[in-house]
């Protein structure tokens, strides 16, 4: 039996094909002022016997097309634990959501935490701030890396660090040092998410910001333990889906 | 609506154009989470109309009241005792909140982190669109929480008849000896306003008449008990939203016409959701209409509401006041002894409340709780805290939300909501 998953976020939309218990296939677009479009066309020739939607646009599917839903967090949490079964914790943050979830030790969602309205501490205020910086994504995480002094950053909400950067910027302080700042303010945030949940472990970062090697370094040295990084750690979601499509009615 | 309410609006100094957007949006609200509904009881039929004509013909009774010497007193709180202004012959209505309107004009006045619930009564009143507020003879404020208390500071100048009704904090003996002072100061305004003494026989009439009122919402709460429920928690809310507004005897009668049709509807296994649908317990501060958001997420994310521990609920009508008391002193301790056991987060400490979420929690088989916090709302919000950690001590799944009246948050909220469903499915 064919089942996919479809993930649609607020940035990406990732599709997980799965068939005997494996991956076969997977898909990834930008999201973009269409996700619906968007995501009918990632489905474009894909015939699977079974479909299942999570992610913020799920809804979208179920109305175009009455396909089943399931929440990211629920998503996550299996596809998490089919990765990595030992796995107790997953922290996922996203391009506008981060949440923090605790699970059973089988895949099943004991408790969760999830930022309300805010984009703080989510994908969306790494990207703000990197574009302040004149850092692409990719080089913003491994700048803050390398760089060996951090500027604290007393701002969480995007609107406010983004002038609080602008203005340290203004005072000549080296953009990196920044970097390094807004990373750790990010990693506190999502800390104090996860202790709401009681961390237990292995802990697993997944999401699109589990891709920063700082961000990694950082939730490392803050929680003190190893942190389980997926390979695809933005396809997670969309294998939960994939997985839970197959084993409902 | 006819041209003879709008003169009544005009009337009452109402603002037409801003009152004709508020009744388009609120109809177009009330069509899309109420009128959607499927398998809705036939007695709910009575609160369409009651909803359709809240500013409309229960402000022309209030009118016509008025015009024959009886006076209307507005309040913003369940401590304000309903039973002393019936016994005044006066009727008591819930003023308006629930909506976020010129919110811009409200920040001129109070500081942008008030709760949505003040800001929202200011809104009515700034942008002329409440006609229960344009009606009422007095106006009661109560010192509950810091945001009301220095709020009605400023009220004061806004209204012609703001009368403040100081309120304890703490249930000591000292506590009620102020909720005592107040209620007869209270009776003193009440008999002053009206012309009217108050004796025992009509205090007696007064207990009577609330009394039915809460006795028939009591009938409705149990029946929620039944799974598979058979009216949702939109309906119930509606039901419990009403009872502030509506002609007492009226409503009493109406609610009681649904519960026979409820019982016929419990006898033959029916509900309004499949039997087994996750059960929820609402917990939290207060919903005024048109607040429905939480319920209505709630409920189109597949679990039923069958409780609603808040003052438009429960916690607001729990308890009869003893009527059987034959002087004024004896009724007027009944009266207090029953609200002051209303466990307003504004009390510290506040033990009752989470031993009323529990045993609601178990009488009503819910699955789960929603503990619904309005932003910048400082007692529930702090309360919410140490009720989660005491609830999931007892095994008891709890979700924590805290948000306003404002809709761009409706899409985590549903994510949040939906994954606390799937938690206790």
């Amino acid at each position: 039996m064919l089942c996919a998953g479809i993930d649609i976020g607020s940035r990406t939309i990732e599709v997980v094909l799965i068939e005997g218990g494996s991956v076969v296939e997977t898909r990834q677009a930008a999201s973009g002022f269409d996700p619906l479009q968007e995501a009918m066309r990632l489905l474009d020739g894909v015939k699977p016997d079974r479909l299942m939607a999570t992610g913020y646009g799920r809804h979208l599917l179920e109305v175009a097309m009455d396909t089943p839903t399931v929440t990211e967090i629920k998503a996550y949490g299996a596809g998490g634990a089919f990765l990595f079964p030992e796995v107790r914790t997953i922290l996922d943050i996203g391009g506008q959501d981060s949440k923090a979830i605790a699970l059973n030790g089988s895949g099943r969602v004991l408790k969760f935490e999830m930022n309300d309205r805010c984009a703080a501490g989510t994908g969306k205020f790494l990207e703000i701030m990197a574009q302040t910086l004149g850092y692409d994504l990719d080089q913003f995480g491994r700048e803050a890396l390398k760089s060996p002094d951090e500027i604290q950053i007393s701002s969480m909400c995007t609107v406010f660090a983004e002038s609080e950067v602008t203005s340290l910027l203004a005072k000549g302080k080296d953009r990196s040092h920044i970097a390094k700042g807004l990373h750790r303010s990010v990693v506190k945030r999502a800390v104090s998410m996860l202790k709401r949940v009681t961390v237990a472990e292995p802990l697993l970062f997944a999401g699109g910001v589990a891709q920063n090697p700082c961000m990694v370094d950082m939730l490392q040295e803050a929680t003190g333990t190893t942190i389980l990084v997926p390979e695809a750690p933005q396809m997670v979601g969309a294998l939960g889906a994939a997985l839970l499509s197959s084993s409902t009615p | 609506m006819s041209e003879d309410y709008r003169e009544m609006w005009k009337g009452l100094g109402l603002d037409l154009a801003a009152h004709d957007m508020l009744l388009e949006v609120l109809g177009k609200g009330y069509g899309d989470i109420y009128l959607s509904q499927k398998d809705r009881p036939e007695g709910m039929g009575y609160f369409d109309f009651v909803l359709s004509e809240v500013h409309g013909l229960r402000i022309k009774e209030l009118m016509n009241e008025k015009a024959a010497g009886k006076k209307v007193i507005g309040s913003f709180c369940v401590f304000v005792p309903e039973e002393i202004v019936r016994a005044a012959d006066a009727t008591l209505v819930g003023l308006c909140t629930g909506a976020d309107f010129a919110t811009e004009e409200v920040e001129k006045l109070l500081p942008r982190n008030t709760c949505s619930l003040i800001k929202s009564a200011f809104g009515f009143k700034l942008a002329k669109v409440c006609p229960y507020i344009e009606s009422a003879d007095m106006i009661v404020g109560e010192n509950t929480c810091d945001g009301k208390k220095k709020s009605y500071e400023v009220l004061k100048d806004l209204v012609p008849n703001l009368y403040v009704m100081d309120l304890p904090q703490m249930k000591s003996p000292e506590g009620r000896a102020l909720l005592k002072a107040e209620y007869f100061r209270f009776k003193e305004a009440v008999e002053k306003l009206t012309g009217m003494t108050i004796d025992a026989p009509r205090l007696k009439k007064g207990i009577e008449i609330v009394n039915a009122k809460r006795r028939a919402i009591h009938r409705l709460a149990s029946l929620r008990k039944a799974d598979p429920a058979p009216i949702s928690g939109l309906d119930a809310l509606l039901a419990n939203q009403v009872f502030f507004y509506d002609d007492p005897a009226r409503f009493t009668d109406s609610v009681n016409k649904i519960c026979d049709e409820l019982e016929k509807r419990i006898e033959a296994g029916k509900g309004v959701f499949p039997k087994g649908t996750p059960r929820i317990l609402l917990s939290g501060c207060p919903m005024a209409v048109p607040n429905w958001k939480l319920p209505w997420i709630i409920e189109t994310s597949g679990a039923v509401i069958v409780g609603e521990e808040s003052c438009v609920g429960e916690r607001g009508t729990r308890n009869l006041t003893d009527a059987s008391g034959s002087t004024v002193e004896d009724l007027m301790e009944a009266i207090i002894d029953r609200h002051f056991k209303v466990d307003c987060a504004i009390f510290t400490p506040n033990p009752d409340r989470l031993a009323h979420v529990e045993e609601m929690f178990h009488e009503y088989k819910a699955d789960g709780v929603i503990h619904y916090g309005l932003q910048f709302c400082q007692p529930y919000i702090t309360e919410s805290l140490p009720v989660e950690k005491a609830l999931e001590e007892n095994k008891i799944p709890v979700l924590r939300i805290d948000t306003d009246y404002s809709m761009e948050d409706v899409g985590q909220l549903k994510t949040r909501v939906e994954a606390f469903i799937e938690v206790i499915k």
